[in-house]
């Protein structure tokens, strides 16, 4: 079994599965979300038996790695590799996928403008390029599936999405794409100084981190990476195709999008912006910090203020991208190993929501908040579960996003106080958007509509849910699995970047926890 | 020179030797996972539950006090110096030198606090089978009491600030909950959001504790920070004192945070009484009193401490002499007498020790009262209005004398506990500084205005009733533990009090120093009598001899000022509420017309595509592509610009 590519195997399993989908005959609808329900079940085993194999203690380094050549004339290889990093968002991916599939049964129909079996085709596409995305251990291949995204995506939007579609897809398309070329120049810019300071150009991760490359340049690379990922993260102000991307698209694809794809965006902040630019990334991080902490507050504000109930949870989102942005950037073991974490936790609470909120969207037929009322009357079960999501959302201690907020928050706190302190206020808003939110939707007297439509969650629904939310539980109190593989992973980038953790004022115990 | 000072001249360093569990300690986890066996059960089975669902609700708190007792018991069996014990569970967070395991640390202090939550509990729980009984919901409320119970002990049981924080946070968790019970009335749902997010207002302040914490110690246990105090820097020890101050005046409804528990009463009746009198709302006072070390060392916190606790001792009489809701005068009077605790608390080693006696006795004489309340709205048809009442005493007769007996605990009358636990802080306080002194003093006279004035309109007087009413006794389901509790009012505080058991036991943990007042005790024992009559003496005349108007007449500003909270309400409306509201409408307007808009307008004007704006809305592609680049740009320039 050692010699088995995994890896590999993992990427190519939903491929064949889009091949498999897409050969089911017209009209046989409900046998094409059969195939693609097993076959994301399917990976999703892979996932777990591969993770079986990771060895934690060496999470730094890149495991189940291979590379082919591909194009040989400028170095660019088919190489991937999981780090404990990676790992963690290709866990979230793969697991997210059979969910989304589950809960958004129904979701797309004969009425539907594109097909359903095109639906699920691209749902399994979008999932070989995520995994692509955070397994590739070549720049350019990483920019490959970076880009590769979008496809799946704008068609999921366009094709399946709501009223107002072209519009939210056109424009989360210009927006990525101009990321995209932004980064595509400071890709070819790092080639070029990877050949001047090797003698030959490369492509390769683990060759061009530590490469001394002059601060001025570093300077410009950066930027044009930190763009594109701040676009796709997204933080503020490159955030307004989120809300209406994710209100626009189906429940299921909202969950990938600002769940597992809007990861990319922090996941290369931590792994290309830092690695590659360490001196680049510590000139901006004074910039990047007033971002993200502005992107928290701000974000926060902007959901109470929301009356569509899927905008309100985009842009939720945005707040915790601050978050996330700001534990990465706080140069820290907490803060990264925070904001890892919190990237997992985040995708699977997030998840929750959008899918919870789209039961009860699609039973009322409405998105506006001031629709509902009293649903936990006649729906206790979603109302219950709702708010069980909502709880992980605002990090209820004992939830999973507990515990990564507060590393962020400590994290950023031990070295940049005054970053600390605000986002910690960001708690005291995070209480106000999702207990707000669940008391105009789930209390007081239900409306005659609410009483006659909504009706509480199905069995298929409770099976897609359920899982979302031992997770969140879990992980809450048992995240050592998670933190197992990540921490030695961070350990490698605070490396890299060259930052060590301040010491506390008082001696005492710490001296025999530390790993130096 | 601060005006408070001298109590921690003689700082007794407690000891802190402490040992893992072994033996019948291994049993300590039972505590916190029996009720949430139950909760978990009852919460998760549904429908198929209620038959048997509160009786499960009731074995599994009772389970937990059994198990409580038992600990007890082994830990009479230890020396004095050997009670503390630790019982590691698992690892939790864990980061480089971040490490916060899920252990529990059962010491004298935490033992204290599982007997009160799984006794009071209990016997809330037996009560509740009878209280509720007509409830179609019944079986979610013992879940939600049960998720409250574990929570509390998990509080008062975590052995390091993070996991202390995830029991902090399920008790508001539980507080949401039932306060909420009642969902499909608004009042009570934004009553339940206004009180977890005021109580989240502290968490900041506990969240930044833990942090300072972290960052002055390297560690977050209570090992690691507390035995290692006295090398920290003065206003290390400061902030997290005051931090710590915080997150305590949310939870314990302390001022300016005080303004959430008058309205949790919307919850059922017996949470209130379990929650919202004798458990949750302490917990503030446990936090500072299990940090001891810290605020022994910062004169500036504790000065803040006894500030806080006076201010709010003071507002919570004085609101709860105004109200007409025989509940809402009772959370007036909680809050007052929390402001006891965190008073004491504040100051130091000479109060610590009375800070959680006063705490246990209050428990007892406020769960008693509240559960008397509970059965006087059972027998009104759930009326609260006080005016209303009048006489109850014919018809309610055990009631009448449980309720009469909290009645007298809380006045301090001796031999009732509440004598024993208020004169020791009366006479701390007078012993650290005079003012202190004198407003718990003074208090004590309004506590027995307030207090004597509840009493005379609801069982004396005259017939006040609504037509409708035919008031009766309770079941005795529900008068058995009120019953109870009553007999601990009654005769706990002279048991633990003189004979100094309370101080003994508690000592190795917090520290103890004698109080040392001006005058002798019995000088301030016999002053604090005479102001309790002069107060009780006053409200009987007022409303158990004079005829008490149905309709509340429209009073003095005092009055009318007390009746609206001390204005809180309108503070916080003012200040936070409607300005929150312009600029989150404003923001929401910004961020479509302006971040959004310049994305679209900057594009079209690059672009030249002025003419064809409309066209934006429905998503024109080359301009988008043109507008981003003006952003980002933007960001770039300022990026480079700003550091170059």
């Amino acid at each position: 079994m050692t010699d088995f590519n995994w890896l590999l195997a993992l990427f190519l399993a939903p491929l064949v599965g889009a091949v498999a989908v897409l050969l089911v005959p017209k009209g046989a609808d409900k046998l094409a979300k059969q195939v693609g329900l097993v076959v994301s079940v399917v990976v999703f085993a892979l996932t777990v038996a591969m993770s079986l194999q990771f060895v934690p203690a060496e999470a730094g380094d890149f495991q189940f790695s291979f590379a082919y050549d591909w194009i040989p004339a400028f170095g660019v290889q088919f190489a991937m590799g999981l780090d404990g990093i990676a790992l963690v968002l290709v866990a979230l991916s793969t697991s997210l996928v059979p969910v989304v599939l589950l809960a958004g049964w129904d979701d797309v129909g004969p009425e539907s403008r594109g097909s359903v079996k095109g639906y699920v085709a691209l749902i399994l596409v979008l999932e070989a390029a995520m995994i692509g995305v955070f397994a590739a251990t070549d720049v350019f291949l990483f920019y490959v599936f970076f880009e590769a995204m979008l496809i799946p995506v704008y068609f999921l939007i366009g094709r399946y999405g709501g009223a107002r579609r072209s519009y939210a897809a056109v424009k989360f398309l210009l927006y990525s794409l101009f990321g995209g070329l932004l980064m595509l120049a400071a890709l070819i810019g790092l080639y070029v100084v990877s050949g001047d300071l090797l003698g030959t150009g490369t492509f390769d991760f683990t060759q061009l981190v530590g490469l001394d490359i002059p601060e001025s340049t570093q300077r410009w690379l950066f930027l044009g990476f930190f763009v594109a990922f701040a676009i796709k993260a997204p933080l503020v102000p490159f955030h307004t195709w989120l809300p209406d991307a994710a209100a626009e698209s189906t429940p299921g694809t909202a969950v990938l999008l600002v769940g597992v794809l809007d990861k990319v965006g922090t996941f290369g902040m931590l792994r290309y912006c830092l690695e590659l630019f360490p001196e680049a990334s510590t000139w901006a991080t004074p910039v990047v910090l007033v971002l993200a902490v502005v992107g928290i507050i701000y974000g926060a504000l902007l959901a109470i203020g929301q009356s569509d109930l899927k905008r309100l949870i985009a842009y939720t989102s945005v707040s915790h991208f601050g978050f996330i942005a700001l534990g990465i950037f706080a140069m820290t073991t907490r803060g990264q190993s925070g904001s890892t974490l919190y990237m997992v936790n985040h995708g699977f609470s997030t998840a929750a929501l959008f899918l919870i909120a789209g039961f009860l969207i699609s039973r009322r037929g409405s998105r506006v908040i001031d629709d509902f009322g009293g649903v936990q009357k006649v729906a206790p079960v979603l109302a219950g579960t709702f708010l069980v999501a909502g709880l992980s959302s605002l990090a209820l201690p004992g939830l999973s996003s507990f515990v990564s907020e507060f590393l962020v928050l400590v994290g950023t706190f031990e070295r940049y106080t005054w970053a600390g302190i605000i986002a910690t206020i960001g708690i005291v808003l995070a209480a106000l958007y999702i207990l707000l939110m669940y008391q105009r939707t789930m209390t007081g007297e239900a409306p005659d509509e609410v009483r006659e439509k909504v009706h509480d969650l199905r069995g298929r629904e409770v099976l897609a849910i359920a899982p979302l939310l031992v997770v969140i539980i879990a992980l809450g109190f048992y995240p050592k699995p998670v933190l197992d593989v990540v921490n030695p992973a961070v350990d490698r980038v605070m490396q890299s970047v060259g930052a060590t953790d301040p010491a506390p004022q008082v001696g005492g115990p710490v001296a025999e926890g530390t790993q130096q | 020179m601060s005006p408070f000072s001298g109590a921690v001249a003689s700082v007794a360093e407690p000891s802190s030797a402490v040992s893992e569990a072994s033996g019948v300690f291994g049993l300590t986890w039972l505590l916190i996972a029996l009720p949430l066996l139950g909760a978990a059960v009852l919460l998760l089975g549904g429908r198929r539950t209620n038959p048997w669902g509160h009786w499960l609700g009731v074995l599994m708190a009772a389970g937990s006090f059994a198990v409580a007792v038992v600990l007890f018991a082994g830990m009479l069996g230890l020396g004095e110096e050997e009670r503390s014990i630790r019982q590691f569970l698992f690892d939790w967070v864990f980061v480089g030198t971040f490490e916060a395991p899920v252990a529990l640390r059962l010491d004298q202090l935490s033992m204290t606090f599982v007997l009160l939550i799984t006794g009071v509990g209990t016997l809330i729980h037996i009560y509740s089978v009878g209280y509720m009984s007509h409830d179609p919901d019944r079986r979610r409320f013992f879940g939600y009491l049960n998720l409250f119970v574990a929570s509390m002990l998990l509080l008062v049981l975590a052995d390091n600030y993070l996991l202390l924080y995830v029991g902090w946070e399920g008790v508001g968790l539980a507080s949401y909950l039932l306060i909420g019970f009642w969902y499909y009335k608004s009042s009570a749902a934004v009553a339940a959001k206004k009180a977890f997010v005021v109580n989240r207002v502290g968490d900041v302040g506990l969240s930044l504790a833990i942090m300072l914490m972290f960052v002055t110690f390297g560690s977050v246990t209570f090992e690691g920070v507390l035995d290692n105090a006295a090398a920290a820097s003065d206003s290390s020890l400061t902030w997290i004192g005051l931090a710590l101050l915080l997150g305590a005046a949310g939870k314990s409804a302390q001022f300016p945070l005080q303004s959430w528990l008058l309205d949790a009463m919307e919850g059922p009746t017996p949470v209130s009484a379990l929650i919202h009198a004798a458990t949750m709302v302490t917990a503030g006072v446990y936090l500072i009193v299990r940090s001891a070390d810290i605020f022994n060392l910062s004169e500036t916190a504790r000065t803040a401490v006894i500030v806080i606790g006076g201010i709010t001792l003071v507002m919570g009489a004085i609101i709860g002499s105004a109200k007409d809701d025989i509940k809402k005068a009772l959370a007036g009077s909680t809050m007052s007498q929390i402001g006891y605790m965190i008073l004491a608390a504040g100051l130091g080693t000479v109060g610590y020790v009375f800070a959680i006696f006063h705490l246990v006795m209050h428990g007892f004489f406020k769960a008693d009262m509240f559960l008397g309340a509970g059965s006087v709205m059972h027998g009104m048809n759930d009326q609260v209005n006080m005016r209303r009442f009048g006489l109850l005493r014919t018809v309610m007769v055990t009631t009448w004398i449980t309720f009469g007996i909290g009645w007298l605990a809380i006045l301090g009358v001796p031999p009732f506990s509440g004598f024993f636990s208020k004169d020791k802080i009366i006479e701390a306080a007078f012993s650290v500084n005079a003012v202190a002194g004198w407003v718990t003093l003074l208090g004590a006279g309004i506590t027995a205005f307030y207090m004597t004035r509840l009493f005379a309109m609801t069982f004396h007087g005259k017939k006040r009733w609504t037509d409708d009413v035919h008031p009766h006794e309770s079941p005795w389901i529900m008068m058995g533990p009120v019953a109870v509790l009553a007999l601990l009012s009654a005769v706990a505080g002279l048991a633990l009090g003189p004979t100094g058991l309370f101080e003994r036991w508690l000592e190795p943990v917090t520290g103890f120093t004698e109080p040392t007042p001006p005058v002798a005790p019995a000088v301030i024992s016999i002053a604090a009598l005479v102001l309790v009559l002069i107060g009780a003496g006053i409200a009987w005349v007022t409303y158990a001899r004079n005829p008490v108007p149905e309709v509340a007449p429209a009073g003095n500003l005092l009055t009318r000022a007390a009746r609206a909270d001390l204005y809180g309400d309108a503070v916080n409306e003012a200040v936070f509420m409607r300005p929150g509201q312009y600029l989150t409408r404003w923001l929401v307007w910004f961020d479509n017309r302006v971040v959004d808009g310049a994305v679209n307008g900057t594009a079209a004007t690059i672009g030249g595509l002025s003419g064809r704006l409309r066209r934006l809305q429905t998503g024109f592609t080359r301009s988008y592509a043109l507008s981003m680049l003006g952003g980002a740009a933007l960001v770039a320039a300022v990026l480079v610009l700003v550091r170059l």
